[in-house]
């Protein structure tokens, strides 16, 4: 049985010998190469371009500027993005002309030729510029946008929504204990080591192939077509290798850019982002400012809560409307409280836009959230596992805003982080250092819109699985294979799983949202167990028996019970292709088919979504060690555990929990983009903006893996892409104040940030 | 162009010509006219590690070495690291061991590890984490490529 094995990934070996093949790998006849012009303004108008000296480049093929877009602004649930700057520029890099050329080094040449004539605007850099009076307004056509839920406009608002349950202040009235605080986490870079780009081909009829670096094929595919103002079927969009994601690989300027730019030039044109334009055109984690109040009884009981988000969502909406949504939705904790009010704005500021990123929200509500519980605690003198423990949720409790959630682990989590990190052998701590243990508790979703999967025999009894969710790197391909080789009881090398082609490819909305394994997972046990039962029609008839009677074996053999003579899956597909009844082939697709909000127990105010997924539970536990002289903060040690539902793949559940953890730890202490006052961004290479490299993270980090099994899914399993990362952080926070009593609110918990916390303790 | 120099560069036991600017990393050389893609390009400034190659059988930041420079040194890279099909003892440990993800940081800490086995056949974990510090990756979270390492040692390979 391939479910539960700890397989090697499936392409493992190509990434290992350097043949996998990344978008920077792509390589095509007569290819051109492409350089941007990026704004040197936060905010200005663009009053004019000079192209005359760039058009006169020798190997100059085309140009792009604004005024050539004649569609209508592009984006996500408010369209108020283009592929290059119309009109005006929002931020400090943001795409303003592309010049495809023969070689990079001349188009390099050329867009330095290009002079683009602008009246900067006041820059708006900060959340509390941008809500003052008389603000700069970044977008004065917001109320002509396209938007599909309406919840901002408002001066700089892109986005305002609230969520409530109960009543929040006649239940802070029978508060004993009430703790409140600013809570404020910063901007953080995905840093995929492969920064983001695609090459673009064109055919004489003008349909465009991107081979694209992506979360998404049939996302970028819609993008890219509505940018050009084309139909879906003249956009074709291929997945290479993907050098990891995180959130940052949904629709981008360089998709956009090189299908234009290919359609202009009538030739294929690359576009791979160096890694300061990644940092500069990409897209970061939400800056949030959280203001949060909790009240509880003497005995712990929480009763109360009251929360205030204000996100920073940059120039462009981008994801900044869900990803409120859910830091509102996430803003309760994993905890029964029942009287929550949750509000939020998501507002424009002149830099880089603000996007999904691994957590989506929820790490900014949970270091606000979790931080608090402990505070609590303290005030109560209540251990902080104990209060934990007392107000966590429990199976077929409700989700704020009343989604039921029939399988919940979350104290088995907790109380299995608490045994383990008692158990093990103390580390030794140096001198001048102080140890402290801290704890998190979070939950998360898996699920989201729409997916689906194609499952095909072949002559010789192999199986051809396809479908739409592109691996970034987390084990996609591998966890598909298994689930659909398992079904069949056959070796997974029987199973080929086909690269993601729009234009072949079954729907895949997103790898997104910690959905791959729980919704495209279910799309493909149930397209496979629809072609077993197709096959076993087949086998009935050429074994002359009932359906009833048959039995799958292992190995790509069906029989009768009792009996052990049977057929092969081959002699089943040669029946299938030649003589009966036509190729085996099966699809299921389906989309998130949950319960939505509900309205009787919670009320809504411009939420993003409807329903979201299933509900995923876990527990994190740190041994941190502070430098008293320094105040630098070391991660020794850290216990991981995640209900998963069921574990497809162990060992890449644990490479996802490890990973997302160590993302966790560059969020919670070294990772931040930084603005200086003009609006440009000062941290634009590896050397300037630290992501954690071995010897910031603890030796041993221990997965702790739980699984009970989600009732909706064929095989039980969701996902833990996301969850793994939320409770860093907060953990560290909590240690951080166990060891030395100093309580930081703001990420990162740098050592100057540490030691000035510490001082002021003195 | 006309500052291109025309190179002679031993890359994986064999000679290869290249016609590059003088301004051309190793990288450029390696990945834009050799087609030696398994070298990746992660950041530019000798950070990330990405496209660690073996010049002389020395750890080597490709993004930071000027090809021209290279002369009669030979240059290994990922490529160069299986025997024909057959993986190394670090690749088919990297593998089993669950430390590949998006595998675009993989050829890097290939060489780096191969580079650490030739010095130190039995290096203590501590050693092996210094051994991978100059390489970046963001999905693993380090543990288990430490553990393909330990793998190999005890392995006795």
């Amino acid at each position: 049985m391939s479910v539960g094995a700890r397989l090697p990934r499936i392409e493992a070996a190509d990434k290992a010998t350097g043949r996998a093949r990344y978008v920077d790998d792509v390589k095509l006849p007569g290819m051109l190469h492409v350089a941007l012009l990026t704004s040197p303004h936060a905010h200005a108008r663009i009053c004019g371009y000079r192209l005359d000296a760039a058009r006169a480049v020798v190997g100059v093929k085309a140009i792009l500027i604004g005024p050539d877009l004649k569609t209508p602004r592009a984006g996500g649930i408010i369209k108020d993005e283009s592929m290059v700057a119309r009109d005006k520029v929002r931020y400090v890099g943001e795409p303003v002309a592309a010049v495809a050329a023969t070689d990079l080094a001349t188009a390099r040449r050329a867009v330095a030729m290009i002079e683009v004539d602008y009246e900067p605007l006041v820059a708006v850099l900060s959340v509390d510029e941008a809500l003052a009076a008389n603000a700069p307004i970044l977008h004065e056509e917001f109320s002509s946008y396209v938007q599909s839920i309406k919840g901002g406009g408002r001066g700089n608002i892109i986005f305002e929504t609230s969520l409530s349950e109960g009543d929040v202040q006649a239940a802070f009235a029978q508060c004993e204990v009430i703790v409140e605080g600013i809570f404020e986490t910063q901007a953080q870079h995905h840093v995929y080591m492969e920064t983001n780009g695609c090459v673009a081909d064109v055919d004489a009829s003008g349909k465009v192939t991107l081979y694209a670096t992506c979360q998404s094929v049939h996302h970028i595919q819609q993008r890219v077509a509505e940018e050009l103002g084309t139909p879906m079927a003249k956009v074709r969009v291929i997945a290479t290798r993907v050098g990891g994601g995180f959130g940052g690989k949904h629709a981008s300027n360089v998709h956009s850019i090189t299908a234009w730019l290919a359609r202009a030039a009538g030739r294929p044109v690359k576009l791979v982002l160096a890694r300061t334009q990644d940092f500069e055109v990409q897209r970061s984690r939400h800056p949030a400012r959280i203001w949060m109040k909790t009240g509880a009884r003497r005995d712990g009981t929480i009763l109360a809560r009251d929360v205030e988000i204000t996100t920073d969502g940059g120039a462009y909406a981008d994801e900044s409307p869900p990803v409120l949504t859910f830091a509102l939705m996430m803003s309760r904790g994993p905890y029964r409280i029942a009287n929550v009010r949750a509000r939020g704005r998501a507002v424009y500021t002149n830099k880089l836009r603000a996007g999904s990123f691994r957590g989506f929200g929820n790490p900014q509500a949970s270091f606000a959230s979790e931080s608090q519980i402990d505070e609590l605690a303290t005030r109560l003198g209540i251990d902080p596992v104990e209060i934990r423990l007392k107000n966590a949720m429990r199976p077929n409790d409700t989700a704020f805003g009343g989604h039921p959630v029939p399988s919940c682990v979350l104290r088995d989590c907790l109380v299995q982080v608490r045994a383990a990190q008692r158990h093990a052998a103390p580390l030794p701590v140096r001198p001048g250092r102080t140890r402290g243990v801290g704890f998190a508790a979070m939950s998360h979703v898996s699920g989201l819109m729409g997916t689906a999967a194609e499952v095909q025999l072949r002559t010789d009894g192999s199986i051809a699985l396809s479908t739409g969710c592109v691996d970034l790197g987390q084990g996609a391909d591998t966890t598909m294979v298994q689930i659909c080789a398992d079904t069949l009881q056959v070796a997974i090398d029987r199973v080929s799983y086909s690269q993601q082609d729009s234009d072949s490819s079954p729907y895949n909305w997103k790898t997104a949202g910690s959905r791959s394994t729980y919704m495209t997972g279910r799309a493909v046990a149930v397209a496979t167990a629809a072609m077993r039962d197709k096959m076993l029609l087949h086998a009935g008839e050429m074994l002359e028996c009932a359906i009833a009677d048959l039995e799958l074996r292992a190995g790509g053999l069906i029989g009768i019970k009792g009996i052990p003579s049977g057929v092969t899956f081959k002699d089943v597909a040669l029946r299938s292709f030649f003589q009966a009844g036509g190729p085996i082939a099966a699809n299921h697709s389906f989309v998130f088919d949950g319960p939505p909000f509900d309205p009787k127990r919670a009320s809504i105010h411009q939420l993003a979504f409807q329903n979201l997924g299933v509900y995923t539970f876990g527990a994190h536990c740190v041994e941190v060690d502070i430098d008293e002289g320094t105040g630098k903060v070391e991660v020794r040690r850290a216990w991981c555990a995640h209900d998963v539902g069921r574990a497809i793949n162990p060992l890449a559940c644990e490479g996802q929990i490890q990973g997302g953890f160590v993302q966790g730890i560059g969020y919670a202490l070294t990772e931040a983009m930084q603005w200086d006052s003009e609006g440009w961004l000062t941290t634009i290479t590896l050397a300037d903006y630290k992501v954690p490299g071995v010897l910031d993270c603890p030796a041993e980090i221990i997965p702790i893996i739980l699984e009970d099994p989600e009732p909706s899914h064929p095989v039980g399993a969701k996902g833990v892409g996301e969850p793994s990362l939320v409770g860093a952080a907060p953990a560290i926070a909590n240690a951080i104040c166990n060891a030395t009593g100093a309580r930081l609110r703001a990420l990162p918990m740098k050592p100057e940030r540490v030691l000035e916390e510490l001082e002021k303790r003195k | 162009m006309s500052d291109r120099l025309a190179l002679l560069i031993k890359v994986n036991g064999e000679m290869h010509e290249a016609l590059a600017a003088s301004s051309a990393t190793l990288l450029e050389v390696l990945r834009d006219q050799l087609n030696f893609t398994g070298t990746k390009r992660g950041c530019d400034h000798g950070v990330c590690g990405a496209c660690t190659v073996l010049i002389d059988g020395n750890l080597a930041r490709s993004c930071l070495a000027l090809a021209a420079d290279i002369g009669e040194r030979e240059v290994t890279t990922v490529e160069g690291v299986a025997k024909g099909v057959n993986c190394s003892t670090v690749q088919r440990a990297l593998i089993e061991s669950g430390a590949i993800q998006c595998g675009f940081c993989t050829p890097g800490f290939v060489m780096a590890l191969t580079y650490l086995f030739s010095c130190d056949p039995r290096p203590s974990r501590e050693a092996i984490r210094v051994a991978i510090s100059g390489n970046l990756c963001r999905c693993s979270g380090y543990v288990k490529i430490v553990e393909a390492a330990e793998r190999v040692v005890e392995a006795g390979l």
